[in-house]
This record gives C-alpha cells, sequence and structure tokens, in this order.
C-alpha cells in the first residue's frame, strides 16, 4: 500500500476513532465504521487540509469508503 | 449554576444587552472575548468590566465580513485556547415603513444580524465539535414573532434567527452543543432610546409587567442558557419580555 494511504487510513483512525485495521478499502464510514454525516463532513474537511485538495460537495458525497478516499487523494493530491 | 472559567465568546458585546451580558459573565467567572465593531469601543467596554487582562479579552470585528470574523476567531482561539459559549448579540436597526426602506437598508441590517450570527456560528463550530460540547445563543427579538410595522428588515433577520436557532440546533445536537435563542422585549438601551415617544407608549402600554425591561434581565437569562445546567434545552426561544409575547 502506498504511503498516502497510509496516511489517508491515519487521518481515518483519528477521526472516526477506529484501528487501522478496520479501514478495509470497502469499509463504509457510515455503515462499517460508526460516522455519522457530521463525521463524514469533518473528514472530507481534514482530508483536504491534510492533503492540501479541495474536495467538492459533488465529489464527497461520493466519497463513502476508505478505498475511495484512498482514490481520491491519490489521484488528486 | 455555573459558567466558571468557561470561555464566552460575545459579539456586539461593547454595549446595550451585550455589554451586560458580559458583565453578568465576567461577574458570574467566565472569561469573556467581547466583540465590538470598533476598537476603540470594545477596548473601552473592557476597561469598563473591570477584570484582568486574563479574564476579559476585546476584539474589533464587523461579523458581516466573513474573512474577517475567521481571523478573530482564531486570535480568539489561540488566546483563550477553546471556546465553551457563542452569544451571538450584535444586532443593528435601520427602522422605517418599508414604502420608504432601501434595498441598502434590508441589506446591511440583515448581513449584521443574521449572516453575522452564521459566520460566527460557522467559526465555532469545528472546535466546538472537537470539545464534544458547547452553547451557542442567538439574540433574536419579539418583533421576529410579532412583526412591527416600520422594522421590516430587522423583523424579518431576528425571525430568520429563530429558525437559524432551530437548524443549528438539530445539525449540532449529536455534538452535545445547543443551541437556543433570547427573544428580548422592550428593554431600555441606546437601541430602544431612538425610538420615538409615541411608539414607546404604546409599547409600554401592552406590557403585562408594565415597564420596560433591564439589560440585566435578559443577561440572566443567557447566563443559565450558557450554564451546564441548560444541557437538556435546545432549539428553543425564550422570550424576556414581560408578558408582552406569550405564545
Amino acid at each position: 500500500m502506498s504511503s498516502t494511504a497510509d496516511k489517508v487510513i491515519e487521518v481515518i483512525c483519528e477521526k472516526l476513532s477506529v484501528t487501522a485495521d478496520q479501514c478495509l478499502p470497502e469499509a463504509k464510514f457510515i455503515d462499517d465504521l460508526g460516522a455519522d454525516s457530521l463525521d463524514t463532513v469533518e473528514l472530507v474537511m481534514e482530508l483536504e487540509e491534510q492533503f492540501n485538495v479541495t474536495i467538492p460537495d459533488e465529489v464527497s458525497e461520493n466519497i463513502l469508503t476508505v478505498g475511495d478516499a484512498i482514490k481520491f487523494v491519490e489521484e488528486n493530491a | 449554576m455555573s459558567v466558571k472559567d468557561k470561555v464566552c465568546v460575545v459579539t456586539g458585546g461593547s454595549r446595550g444587552i451585550g455589554l451586560e451580558i458580559c458583565r453578568r459573565l465576567v461577574a458570574d467567572g467566565a472569561k469573556v472575548a467581547l466583540i465590538g465593531t470598533r476598537e476603540e469601543t470594545a477596548q473601552n467596554a473592557v476597561k469598563e468590566l473591570g477584570a484582568t487582562a486574563d479574564q476579559v479579552k476585546g476584539y474589533a470585528l464587523n461579523v458581516a465580513d466573513g474573512t474577517a470574523v475567521g481571523e478573530v476567531f482564531t486570535q480568539i482561539l489561540s488566546d483563550f485556547g477553546q471556546v465553551d459559549v457563542l452569544v451571538n448579540n450584535a444586532g443593528i436597526t435601520r427602522d422605517t415603513l418599508m414604502m420608504r426602506m432601501k434595498e441598502e437598508d434590508w441589506d446591511l441590517v440583515m448581513a449584521v444580524n443574521l449572516k453575522g450570527a452564521f459566520n460566527c456560528t460557522k467559526a465555532v463550530m469545528r472546535p466546538m465539535m472537537k470539545l464534544r460540547k458547547g452553547r451557542i445563543i442567538n439574540i433574536s427579538s419579539v418583533v421576529g414573532l410579532t412583526g412591527n410595522a416600520g422594522q421590516a428588515n430587522y423583523a424579518a433577520s431576528k425571525a430568520g434567527l429563530i429558525g437559524f436557532t432551530k437548524s443549528s440546533a438539530k445539525e449540532l445536537s449529536s455534538r452535545n452543543i445547543t443551541v437556543n435563542a433570547v427573544a428580548p422585549g422592550y428593554i431600555a438601551t441606546e437601541m430602544t432610546d431612538a425610538v420615538s415617544d409615541a411608539a414607546r407608549e404604546a409599547f409600554l402600554s401592552n406590557i403585562p409587567l408594565g415597564r420596560a425591561g433591564e439589560a440585566k434581565e435578559v443577561a440572566a437569562m443567557i447566563a443559565f442558557l450558557a450554564s451546564d445546567e441548560s444541557a437538556y434545552i435546545t432549539g428553543q426561544t425564550f422570550n424576556v419580555d414581560g408578558g408582552l409575547v406569550m405564545q
């Protein structure tokens, strides 16, 4: 796994209080990792800050899993 | 009922109800970030409160300016470490009958009274969400409930604050942040001194308790809502109006 992926997972672990081994690529923030809608907004804002990217609302709506987040950051950061 | 050591930000704190709110919070042992429109008036108000520089600091800010709000709240967070309580009190009037009301009169009142509360609330949201607690108190007005001839802009902004209060209460409830509104009636301040004698008499004759309110009577409600004791109350509007409007 890339170092970007590791960093994304680190952010997810911190924001959602989960462990790295829970962060499987297909893990859904809301259904699998216990996030609520505010958590997902906070997570997206944190990713924007950490990786200095802008995630438009229409894109962030489709970032539902750990894999989605890693893919977006890898392609845009 | 304690706000001791809580960091409270009060906008429109240099005079009127806002200054009285600051005075009460300081007396109760809170730390207060007093925001006024101009540096000089804010610092004068801080001096008048007579507290130590650790307890009260003044800041100049136009709450309608979102960028400036972000900067000043960053400064407040660095000065005090956190924000426990936000009182969105800054408000202005541009009274006139709608026939004569200019678009600028409308825009300015909306920008300060309604957008100002939005800007400041946004600025404290993330730090409060991180703390998993917070109190946001929006100062509305009974005219936001009843309407008032000559105050279409002001009444609309104050009614807007009530909808804003309920929406933010719902959005933030899962983070243990409560949001409530206080609707003062006729309170003796510089703002109400500007009302004509005839209008004042008409107003007073309709108040069941038969007198104008005092700013400190509004401040007492804010002190309660800012305290831990109000933990189970959110999304509500409380009238402090001598019985003028009974719901």
